[in-house]
């Protein structure tokens, strides 16, 4: 694909060596690592999808990542199953699609195939209780570290920022379900860019000419 | 024949659960315990405390599990197929959809509006779970802990997860 440009990675940059491409065994590992060290579902799986698919192999950027979310938010199934669905596909096609579910469906198979067979009281024994209620915390911070990376590159002005805020009230005291949410976004979206030239971000979005402007752009490719 | 029955069971559950994790439980709910009396709710509460315990998506972890107990390996693997197809389905036709409009400015536009709203969905994901999560000055300090080793130092997500359960397992059982 593009070969990136050699420029100054500031934020998670430990593992930053050079551009893979995606290929459906290298999208079944990533998913595979997901699938085994993520635990209480849902939105939990976040922080560990966007570190492996947008921060360390920069195979998406903030923008693409928010939108599978959205797709998979307004779509049924489990959303680690439905963002596999969607990158893989993107990446790679409909191998790595296939590549993506399998990885992140595996690894809880066969735990609780594990689990069923010789493990019942595993919820109850107290060293597992005691891990858990240690790394509770910890994927509160890794939440919270990712809606601060996803905010800072996909909020870019003051009413992203307003329409952000506005979603949060509906979400958290008027408790609006997400996809209504997420419509109500859409609708807000589409009027406040219909008297509007040029939306915020250029619609090359699959030519993919990046903006520098972020330091975890994918890297200066044009 | 209880594996087609287990597959369209959960095809039913995967097709009809909006919001993925905990958000599919009432349906799960529904069509295991109430419609096929596969297993009563004393059950069912292990099989989510289990999902909790274990990795991955709950509604595979339940597939799998209730899948087992019904018809063993196979059971299982007819279970787990079934909650997954409606995903591959519904979700695949929607991104060649998005892959194929978006371009379009009608679609940004939309989008525009969308990403703020998601980027509210995960902070108020992170709010929900806080409260059960955070319930101690010691699980407090994990917290800040672990949010420090990932901004300042760069710390892996999972191995923070690892030295969590570590000092977990010290500090609690």
């Amino acid at each position: 694909m593009k070969t990136p440009s050699t420029h100054n990675i500031e934020s998670s940059a430990a593992t930053e060596s050079s551009y893979v491409a995606p290929t459906p065994g290298r999208l079944f590992w990533s998913f595979l690592s997901i699938g085994a060290f993520t635990f209480g579902g849902g939105y939990a799986m976040l922080p560990l999808i966007r570190k492996s698919l947008v921060a360390k192999s920069k195979w998406l950027r903030d923008e693409e990542f928010v939108d599978a979310i959205a797709i998979a938010q307004s779509s049924p199934g489990p959303i680690a199953v439905n963002i596999a669905v969607i990158t893989g596909y993107k990446l790679s096609g409909l191998q790595g699609t296939l590549a993506a579910v399998l990885g992140a469906t595996l690894p809880s198979f066969f735990i609780l195939l594990i689990v069923a067979t010789f493990f019942l009281g595993i919820q109850e024994n107290r060293f597992v209780r005691a891990a858990l209620t240690g790394m509770r915390p910890a994927i509160v911070a890794l939440m919270a570290s990712a809606v601060y990376d996803v905010g800072k590159n996909t909020i870019k002005n003051w009413r992203g920022a307003l329409l952000s805020i506005a979603a949060l009230v509906l979400l958290i005291p008027v408790q609006l379900h997400p996809v209504f949410v997420i419509i109500a976004a859409a609708i807000t979206g589409l009027v406040l860019n219909s008297s509007r030239q040029a939306p915020s971000y250029e619609s090359s979005q699959q030519q993919s000419s990046y903006n520098q402007d972020s330091n975890e752009s994918r890297g200066g490719n044009s | 024949m209880i594996y087609t029955q287990l597959f369209l069971t959960f095809f039913k559950i995967g097709l009809f659960s909006f919001g993925g994790g905990y958000a599919m439980l009432p349906l799960i709910q529904k069509e295991i315990v109430t419609n096929n009396s596969w297993l009563n709710l004393s059950q069912f509460v292990d099989v989510v405390a289990i999902s909790q315990v274990t990795p991955g998506p709950i509604a595979i972890n339940a597939a799998t599990f209730v899948g087992y107990k019904m018809a063993g390996i196979f059971g299982s693997a007819a279970a787990t197929l079934g909650v997954v197809t409606p995903s591959l389905i519904v979700v695949l036709s929607l991104t060649l959809l998005f892959l194929k409009y978006n371009t379009l400015d009608t679609v940004q536009a939309a989008f525009t509006g969308i990403r703020p709203a998601v980027v509210a969905l995960i902070a108020a994901a992170t709010w929900g779970i806080m409260p059960s999560s955070i319930q101690s000055v010691s699980s407090l300090a994990i917290s800040v802990g672990a949010f420090i080793a990932i901004r300042r130092f760069h710390l892996d997500p999972i191995v923070t997860l690892l030295l969590a359960a570590g000092l977990g397992t010290v500090l609690y059982s």
